[in-house]
């Protein structure tokens, strides 16, 4: 049932520009960044092996573009999970999931599994990149493969912060604008406090930006992990509820 | 007895904040029922769809669907049930046959079958040459047939209909309303409508509700049966003066509509035909019409719609009258 609802999901998207667009759009700009991350390797690359404990291609190459990469993707994530429950609303096509024999659960999975799947294309295209390198030279798989798995989490992380949002406004406009101030908030939530405070270690935990940058150098830390699923677990029981509330006493 | 009670409605109640929508209702559809509700505008009808469907929880009562709970068991319930919303629940990106197929993958149609059922779907809803248009492009009407076809794509036991003929040409009007009673003869359909000459059309047994109240529930056999004559319309060559019309027993009330056409008034259960001609021959009065006025459907609305709600009406008890027959 869930494969049902994230099959249609997946579907209209790309029935529609939308998808595509945005497929075309951050594949553009993320090779952009990318081919200049590469001329910036092959200019400082004679200078590589005088360095004692230099950073190899991937430290240069791959880290900077997959975090710009997330950066270009917090805007664009918006824009995709807005429509998710808000169009339903608006178009009063909800009720055809309510008097079907499907589960609240399940429509939250299947919207959430369908706009992943989205992502998970999107994820594929950016990791072609780097994989062309190794037409001409070595990367440091364990890196690649960490800073990947970075990038699907907070994907997957900016998709469940969406559908909530989306499941809270029939305004498409309005969830996606909300989606991404959440979004950006939780990104530089760091910022505030002094080092070293009682409050800039929470805020620092709580920071997606923190635990994203620590994969990307390659540090696989069961808390980073942990702290998306949270993430995820969190927003997605947050949708569950809502959605179930619209059927309760207003 | 009990089994064949498809949808049971048990003291339901619904509140948006202060306002009561849907106030302390009850009432059953059998197997093969066509039930017809009717209500003016803002009575409570659509929020009683919205919860019979499961797309609202009532605020009190319950609702059972085949013997099942919606609440307590919403994935058995909703198994038995169709719904068409006020609003079709359309995907105007898809083409019919994608729709349909969603829906009947929603509705757990196993695979091997889901071809056969939307054909069927758009067989019975005269759907089957447009299969392959967008949703989006299609006109009211062929939309309308889509949310139907829709709702009876899984063939279940009830099947809620909200103003499923909004929209319609005359033609179209006129094969839906074969469509929902061919839906009767296995299932038990509930139709919400304004418009009353579909619910005679069509219903086994119409209830009305007004402000959130269930004011009257009958067959439609016993309203054209029993609740009908309560009127006459004479016309006499000779007519005499009102007061003496007025005198006669049963008469309740008698209006003049000219040229010796009059309009009597009587007790329903007194029937005062024989009097009057027995008095007219007798006074030479020479009746030339007599005929028994029959008292619609669209009457008994505007009398129960248009009084004052502060005294509550007697509901016909339609059980009773059916097993009493």
């Amino acid at each position: 049932m869930i494969r049902a609802i994230a099959a249609r999901e997946l579907r209209s998207l790309f029935f529609s520009p939308l998808a595509w667009t945005m497929l075309a759009v951050v594949q553009v700009i993320v090779a952009y960044l990318f081919l200049a991350q590469v001329d910036f390797f092959l200019q400082i690359q004679p200078r590589l092996p005088q360095m004692p404990g230099a950073p190899g291609l991937t430290e240069i190459v791959v880290a900077p573009t997959f975090g710009s990469a997330a950066l270009i993707l917090l805007l664009v994530v918006p824009m995709l999970t807005m429509r998710l429950i808000s169009d339903e609303l608006r178009n009063q096509t909800l009720s055809l999931l309510f008097s079907a024999p499907v589960s609240m659960t399940e429509i939250i999975l299947g919207k959430y599994c369908g706009v992943l799947g989205y992502l998970l294309i999107q994820l594929l295209l950016i990791a072609l990149l780097p994989c062309a390198l190794l037409l001409g030279g070595s990367l440091d798989v364990g890196i690649l493969a960490s800073g990947l798995l970075g990038l699907l989490l907070l994907l997957a992380g900016f998709a469940a912060v969406g559908l909530f949002m989306s499941t809270l406004t029939a305004q498409p406009v309005i969830a996606a604008i909300s989606t991404f101030g959440v979004l950006l908030l939780l990104w530089i939530i760091d910022w505030s406090g002094a080092a070293g405070s009682k409050g800039a270690s929470v805020f620092g935990y709580l920071s997606m930006l923190r635990h994203y940058e620590s994969l990307l150098k390659g540090v696989f830390n069961s808390t980073d992990v942990v702290y998306y699923l949270l993430l995820i677990a969190l927003f997605i029981i947050l949708s569950i509820r809502r959605l179930d509330s619209y059927r309760l006493q207003h | 007895m009990d089994s064949d009670n498809l949808i049971k409605v048990e003291q339901l109640s619904r509140w948006y904040g202060p306002l009561r929508a849907v106030d302390d209702i009850s009432f059953e559809v059998r197997r093969g029922e066509v039930l017809g509700f009717l209500g003016p505008n803002g009575a409570g009808k659509s929020t009683t769809m919205q919860i019979l469907s499961g797309n609202l929880a009532p605020s009190a009562g319950r609702v059972l669907i085949t013997g099942k709970d919606i609440l307590d068991e919403p994935e058995a319930a909703k198994a038995a049930l169709g719904y068409l919303p006020e609003q079709p629940p359309l995907y105007r990106e898809l083409t019919v046959d994608e729709y349909l197929g969603y829906c009947a993958r929603l509705n757990r149609i196993p695979r091997e079958q889901r071809r056969g059922a939307v054909d069927r779907a758009k067989e019975r809803c005269g759907l089957t040459e447009v299969g392959r248009r967008l949703i989006g492009n299609l006109s009211k009407g062929y939309q309308q047939r889509t949310g139907i076809a829709q709702a009876i794509i899984h063939s279940p036991a009830v099947v809620i209909l909200d103003e499923p003929t909004v929209g319609l040409d005359p033609i179209q009007i006129r094969e839906i309303r074969a469509l929902i009673r061919e839906l009767g003869g296995e299932h038990s359909v509930i139709l919400s409508t304004h418009i009353l000459p579909e619910v005679q059309a069509v219903c086994d047994r119409v209830q009305i509700i007004h402000r959130g109240h269930l004011v009257f529930s009958d067959t439609i056999d016993s309203l054209t049966r029993q609740q009908t004559v309560s009127s006459l319309r004479a016309g006499f060559r000779n007519p005499p003066p009102a007061a003496e019309l007025a005198r006669l027993p049963g008469v309740l009330e008698v209006e003049e509509l000219g040229a010796g056409l009059v309009r009597l008034r009587f007790d329903p259960e007194r029937d005062i035909t024989d009097a009057l001609l027995g008095r007219a021959m007798e006074a030479g009065w020479r009746p030339y019409e007599l005929t028994p006025e029959i008292k619609t459907l669209e009457q008994i609305f505007v009398d129960i719609t248009s009084r004052d709600t502060g005294t509550p009406h007697a509901v016909a008890e339609p059980q009773a009258q059916g097993e009493a027959a």
